[in-house]
């Protein structure tokens, strides 16, 4: 018994100094830049440059039409599956997953040999074409999270009976579905939504290999030419990936306590 | 799709309704996911000129494009083995360790933040721990004489990415494997210590026969995770490391192959690997789960 316990805090100890050790490191490396003493110069450096700004608030916008793009996606498809087309759940769910299966990259070798210029639907032909298929690509990343937490939701609460309930009030579609359901699957929604946040801040691939400005490709370019910036980039990132996963842990903490059925 | 309600004597304009209703969800993941990917298979059966072969097939079997697959495997390998190892035995600490409550919540949550840590970030955090001038390597040569470059390792190299990926490996491991060992029942223990086990028989005969399928397959995850992984491996080595998305990485950018073809046959390669580790994932989770019931 003596002996299990002190394995188990051996093993504790070598995983948590595997965890933080690295943090500590990026921490410290990004206060190293002035060559005296600790300071804050990467990251005013960061702060001060325009590209950062650019492509912080270019990735930002991405994510949040993501979000929106993908919600309008999720949301009533998994509504109606479950309440008309059961049967075909392990399908969808098999095509939710498809994106953990296939490369980030291969997927993006698609579109651009699909949606190429020359192509039937050029969609990299233009600026907003090409934005619009980054997005596109960002839905098809974070699919697997989206439809899992707002499915999960949706398992939560009576899906039949509200709708029913809706009908004989009257309600139409659209109010059946932003009014009654929607609110009703929030806590979902949000966790997805973080996720896909988490996942949009920090991609590399579809962004880089479109050419589009995000911040993934600037991470990496930033990392290719300076010395004490990337640690302190990391050091954000890291940030906003607690940041998002806190609030996750928040939301579905809210949604334990709250009535489970509406 | 259409078979179905073509199957029914009376296509309802119910059933109609009720296909239309995932129609935008089918006609996004056809566009996104299924026409895309199959575009790049096909084409990695077809020369330039559009003709059935399999000589692109063929030509991934060439000594530079076979290293690359190979150091993709063993990296993969390589970090779902540590993980797998690394994670086990923090999530035997947090379930079966007695340790406070706090640790276990605490790891947790932690883990559910580095397992989605990774990419470009990644690269910078080992870059300043591990790099020529990072924390443990100033460390080890300030307080110990030791000079961690001397003796051949390089951070830029197959060890360098190994460690490196199981930063988010690790995580990974403990957040699957958790909830299978909290689905181990005190009373197996119980009655096998009552006929008599000893505690390593215990894990031979009972538990570990129960977990395997949980293990393997988990391990199974964390390859595919590691072999389809590129921005962290980019950011760390650029193109000096030779592992497979990084190549499919540079045929993308400009055609390194010399051939368009051959880079579809390099994709669909991929595929294959992460398709079949991930399938049997599914299978062996689905066999785990008979026992968490």
């Amino acid at each position: 018994m003596k002996a299990r316990r002190l394995g188990a805090w051996i093993a504790i100890a070598i995983g948590a100094s595997y965890f933080i050790i690295p943090l500590l490191g990026t921490l410290e490396f990004s206060l190293r830049m002035r060559r005296d003493a600790y300071s804050f110069d990467a990251y005013r450096s960061v702060f001060s440059d325009f590209q950062f700004r650019e492509t912080f608030g270019y990735s930002m916008l991405m994510a949040f039409f993501t979000i929106i793009f993908g919600m309008l996606l999720v949301v009533p498809t998994a509504y109606w599956v479950r309440l008309r087309l059961p049967q075909v759940r392990p399908v969808i769910e098999f095509i939710t997953l498809l994106p953990l299966v296939i490369p980030a990259i291969v997927i993006v070798f698609g579109y651009l040999r699909l949606y190429n210029s020359s192509s039937f639907l050029p969609l990299t032909g233009s600026t907003s074409g090409t934005n619009t298929l980054l997005m596109f690509s960002y839905m098809t990343l974070s699919l697997p999270y989206m439809y899992r937490a707002v499915d999960t939701a949706m398992r939560a609460i009576d899906v039949r009976t509200l709708t029913e309930a809706a009908e004989s009030l009257g309600a139409k579609w659209p109010t059946i579905l932003f009014r009654c359901i929607f609110p009703n699957v929030m806590s979902g929604v949000l966790s997805g939504a973080f996720i896909t946040f988490a996942i949009v801040m920090g991609e590399f691939t579809m962004a880089a290999l479109l050419n589009r400005p995000a911040f993934g490709p600037y991470l990496q370019l930033v990392g290719a030419n300076k010395a004490y910036e990337p640690s302190a980039l990391a050091v954000i990132a890291f940030a906003i990936t607690w940041l998002s996963m806190g609030l996750i842990q928040l939301v579905s903490r809210f949604q334990k306590s709250a009535p489970a059925k509406a | 799709m259409t078979t179905t309600t073509a199957a029914a004597p009376l296509i309802s304009k119910r059933a109609i309704i009720d296909w239309l209703g995932i129609a935008p969800f089918m006609i996004f993941a056809l566009m996104f996911l299924v026409v895309p990917t199959l575009y790049l298979v096909t084409g990695a059966f077809l020369t330039p000129a559009g003709e059935f072969t399999f000589k692109n097939i063929a030509d991934l079997f060439t000594p530079s494009i076979l290293s690359a697959y190979w150091i993709s495997i063993r990296v993969s390998v390589a970090s779902s083995l540590g993980g797998a190892l690394i994670g086990f035995f923090l999530a035997w600490a947090i379930v079966l360790g007695g340790v406070p409550t706090w640790i276990r919540s605490g790891l947790l949550t932690f883990s559910g933040v580095a397992s989605n840590f990774a990419g470009v970030p990644l690269a910078f955090a080992f870059l300043a721990t591990l790099g020529r001038t990072g924390l443990v390597t100033v460390f080890l040569r300030d307080w110990f004489g030791f000079n961690l470059y001397s003796t051949g390792f390089n951070l830029l190299s197959f060890l360098g990415l190994t460690i490196t990926y199981m930063y988010f490996q690790i995580p990974l491991m403990v957040l699957i494997l958790t909830p299978a060992l909290d689905g181990m029942k005190k009373e197996w223990r119980e009655a096998s210590e009552i006929l008599g086990a000893s505690t390593w028989q215990y894990w031979r005969m009972v538990a570990l026969p129960i977990l395997w399928p949980s293990l393997l397959g988990t391990t199974l995850l964390l390859f595919a995770n590691a072999f389809g992984a590129i921005a962290t491996a980019y950011a760390l080595t650029g193109s000096s490391l030779n592992i497979v998305p990084i190549l499919l990485y540079a045929q993308i950018r400009g055609d390194v192959l010399h051939n368009p073809n051959l880079g579809y046959a390099l994709a669909l390669g991929m595929i294959v690997i992460t398709g079949i580790s991930n399938i049997l994932y599914i299978w062996l989770r689905m066999r785990a789960e008979r026992w968490q019931k």
